[in-house]
């Protein structure tokens, strides 16, 4: 018996249509966008001005607060402008924008193959070293992961685990990452382990990748303290909560971080990149991407440079297929629909999703029935046919009395729904008020 | 069986003597003070409960008049935007004060960006809801400043006030309006401003609020402000202020001369309920272009108003 979470979940069709594609490297672009707000926390500060000459792997912006991140530039050449360019939302954020020439690297970086496997550095410096390199979550939710590795005093870390989950339907990055980068990966993990001072880890891999389990178990084989898990194909097995409560039966409380009961979560990605960062010397400024739809000529994973506009991946992807709909930046559970082809990559970019127009439109919301299938899909425990009436009335207060801040926003409601009702839609409303609130109480 | 309801009878009338006497004393002993004024106060307002003067409520604002009343003796500051001077000066007359004549004001949207001045770049099919469409996405005209059009605004409204036209797809205000801020407050975008009603109900108003540059403003929308500047340079009185790239029209300094009206490249200056201007051999090229938006924004035209409009581009076709 695989294991998994108990309460709630669904079971979307996979559609991994590109899990056998190794992974590609995709052109350099002509021209960046890079913008400085890539994670989540406050924007880093422009260090680069227009006319400034700046090589693959240099810092342009810093992140100054404590929860904030680094941005290198992902390309070399001249910076064109530091202006305002449109986000996935349309709405305009500041950015850099690079007119590529050639490719030349920073110094100091090493674009060797070969895998470096000792680990020289102590705790404090891997720490040092990921919050240079600008490594974030790249899950999704880009948390920057060297604050994630700070364990607060009083706490304590026993186990780390590594998401290999991928539960989203469609994606593939981090199951080909797996299978391509494995040895690199596992090395990657260790260094968390120091960074963290645990001595297990485990790695959560659904059980629709047994490549992708076989590889590591093989790789961790002869490897003391790092354990890999197959787990039974449910989503959202991927969230933070979710997998913690899978592999080790803990449950984190509400409104609390994983730390509370001494589990820290990486991303499988994210493990490859501290790997890059720490025995490569080599900043976050490339990712894998899941370029992928039913329609689409030539779906697969290509390794992209953050700041690559979209469009030039879709081109390599054999061109946006005639009947698109929509085109998701994302999974089709959690992503979220872009406004225009022209936004760039960004470290939080897992994939890109084309879907053909019959499958993109909504349908037509008709009145809750009282079913209660959202309740029972629901993998926190929430009544979001509730929420959604209390956010609709404005009873902001009692929302926030039926926990609405702990909805991990998977969409599992929204799937469920026979009557097509946007409950998540509400609930995001909802927890953006009640979050306002919040804060403003904490203020006073 | 006669002793028996006798005895209850003479029971309960005892018991019932005994707790109106008690009553009476506890009544007598917490008796809560109240100004009966306020009740009067009460009665003069309009029952509305909107919220419009800040207070949660009639009641609440009453309270709030007779306490200013007895502590400072004015009620500078308070204002039922519903009643309007009427009513206050009703309330005055109770508590035996003077109240200024405020100027009334009403709802005003500053957006034009409709269906064929800003057409649809993508479709929205989530909830409908401005605040989650606001925190979602610019917008499906593409204007981050723009009306939304998901009517937020008309939900808000208690007063019927506020609807929106299914063909501009922006909402419109009429004259139900009384200014009590709901929409203003409901508005995620803050498009919706409380302006003086005017003499004889005329204004002029900027109905844009987008701040970006020019170029970025018209490739979203063909009557947005670009920030020229032409109608602070027009302005006799100084009323009109540039900032951020989008101009202000002070209602308080604005006497209704209307010069900046034509002077905008764009149409982005609104005259309301003015006469028709008298026209002369060369019509300025401005005012053609705000007839023309005009028409664009298909505002349900009377007939009589159809053949008035038609006028400008006659004298469009004699210039060209």
């Amino acid at each position: 018996m695989l294991k998994t979470f108990k309460l709630g979940g669904v079971h979307p069709a996979e559609n991994k249509l590109t899990e056998n594609k190794a992974i590609e490297v995709l052109p350099i672009p002509k021209v960046a966008y890079i913008p400085f707000s890539q994670h989540l926390g406050a924007p880093a500060r422009a260090l680069v001005q227009k006319g400034d000459a700046v090589k693959t792997g240099q810092l342009i912006a810093k992140g100054e607060a404590f929860i904030s991140a680094n941005i290198h530039s992902s390309v070399s050449g001249k910076v064109l402008k530091v202006d305002d360019v449109l986000d996935a939302s349309g709405y305009k954020r500041p950015a850099v924008v690079i007119q590529v020439e050639g490719d030349e690297w920073a110094e100091g970086i090493n674009r060797s193959g070969e895998i470096i496997r000792e680990i020289s550095l102590g705790q404090k410096e891997i720490i040092q070293k990921i919050n240079e390199m600008g490594v974030v979550g790249l899950g999704g939710a880009t948390f920057p992961s060297h604050v994630k590795l700070m364990v607060p005093e009083g706490k304590r870390a026993d186990v780390l685990i590594i998401n290999g989950v991928e539960c989203e339907p469609f994606l593939t990055a981090d199951h080909r990452l797996m299978l391509e980068k494995g040895e690199e990966l596992i090395v990657g993990v260790r260094i968390l382990m120091i960074a963290l001072g645990v001595k297990k880890a485990i790695i959560g891999i659904e059980n629709n990748k047994p490549d992708a389990i076989s590889n590591m178990k093989k790789i961790t084989g002869n490897q003391e303290g790092i354990d890999v898990q197959a787990l039974k194909v449910k989503y959202p097995q991927g969230a933070e909560k979710q997998l913690i409560k899978a592999l080790i039966n803990r449950e984190v409380p509400s409104g609390k971080l994983p730390i509370e009961v001494g589990a820290v979560v990486h991303n499988a990605g994210t493990a490859y990149a501290v790997y890059e960062a720490v025995q490569k010397n080599k900043p976050l400024v490339e990712r894998v991407v899941t370029i992928t739809g039913k329609s689409v000529k030539n779906p697969g994973n290509f390794l992209v440079r953050i700041g690559t506009p979209i469009a030039e991946l879709v081109e390599a992807a054999g061109g946006l297929p005639e009947d698109t709909g929509k085109v998701i930046g994302g999974g089709p559970m959690m992503g979220k629909a872009l406004n225009s082809l022209d936004v760039p990559i960004i470290k939080g970019t897992s994939g890109i999703l084309m879907l053909p127009v019959e499958e993109s439109g909504r349908n037509t919301v008709l009145h809750c029935i009282r079913c209660s299938r959202c309740v029972s899909v629901c993998p926190m425990g929430l009544e979001p046919y509730l929420l959604e009436k209390l956010v609709m009335f404005e009873d902001f207060e009692r929302t926030e009395k039926e926990r609405v801040m702990d909805c991990i926003e998977c969409g599992s409601c929204h799937y469920t729904c026979p009557a097509n009702r946007p409950l998540l839609d509400y609930i995001r409303l909802g927890k953006n008020k009640v979050g306002a609130i919040i804060r403003t109480r904490s203020k006073k | 069986m006669n002793d028996v309801v006798i005895y209850a009878v003479a029971s309960l009338g005892i018991i019932g003597a005994a707790a109106a006497i008690i009553l009476y004393f506890v009544a007598q002993k917490f008796k809560v003070i109240e100004d009966p004024r306020i009740d009067e106060v009460e009665g003069a307002l309009p029952a509305a409960n909107c919220g419009g003067c800040g207070f949660a409520g009639c009641r609440a604002f009453a309270e709030a008049l007779v306490m200013k009343a007895n502590k400072e003796g004015n009620l500078e500051g308070l204002n039922c935007p519903v009643g309007g001077n009427d009513v206050m000066a009703t309330v005055a007359s109770i508590l035996n004060l003077q109240v200024e004549e405020q100027e009334p004001l009403i709802a005003v949207v500053r957006c034009n960006g409709s269906h064929t001045n800003s057409p649809k770049k993508v479709i929205y099919e989530g909830a409908t809801s401005c605040a989650f469409a606001h925190n979602l996405f610019n917008g499906e005209g593409g204007c981050p400043y723009g009306c939304l059009g998901l009517g937020d605004c008309v939900k808000a409204c208690a007063f019927d006030a506020i609807h929106i036209n299914p063909e501009t797809g922006l909402p419109e205000v009429n004259d139900k309006c009384v200014a009590c801020g709901a929409c203003v407050e409901a508005c995620p975008r803050d498009i919706i401003e409380l302006r003086p009603k005017g003499k004889k109900d005329r204004r002029i108003y900027v109905c844009c609020i987008n701040k970006e540059k020019g170029g970025p403003a018209r490739k979203n929308c063909d009557v947005a402000c670009i920030g020229c500047g032409k109608c602070v340079k027009v302005c006799p009185f100084d009323a009109i202020t540039m900032e951020n790239n989008l101009a202000y029209i002070d209602p308080v300094k604005c006497k209704l001369c209307r010069k900046c009206v034509p002077e905008c490249p764009t149409g982005a200056i609104h005259e309301l309920n003015f006469p028709l201007r008298k026209l002369k051999d060369d019509v300025p090229v401005g005012e053609m272009k705000l007839e023309k938006t005009e028409v664009k924004a298909s505002v349900t035209i009377k007939p009589d108003a159809t053949q008035d409009a038609k006028e400008p581009e006659g004298g469009k076709e004699n210039k060209s």
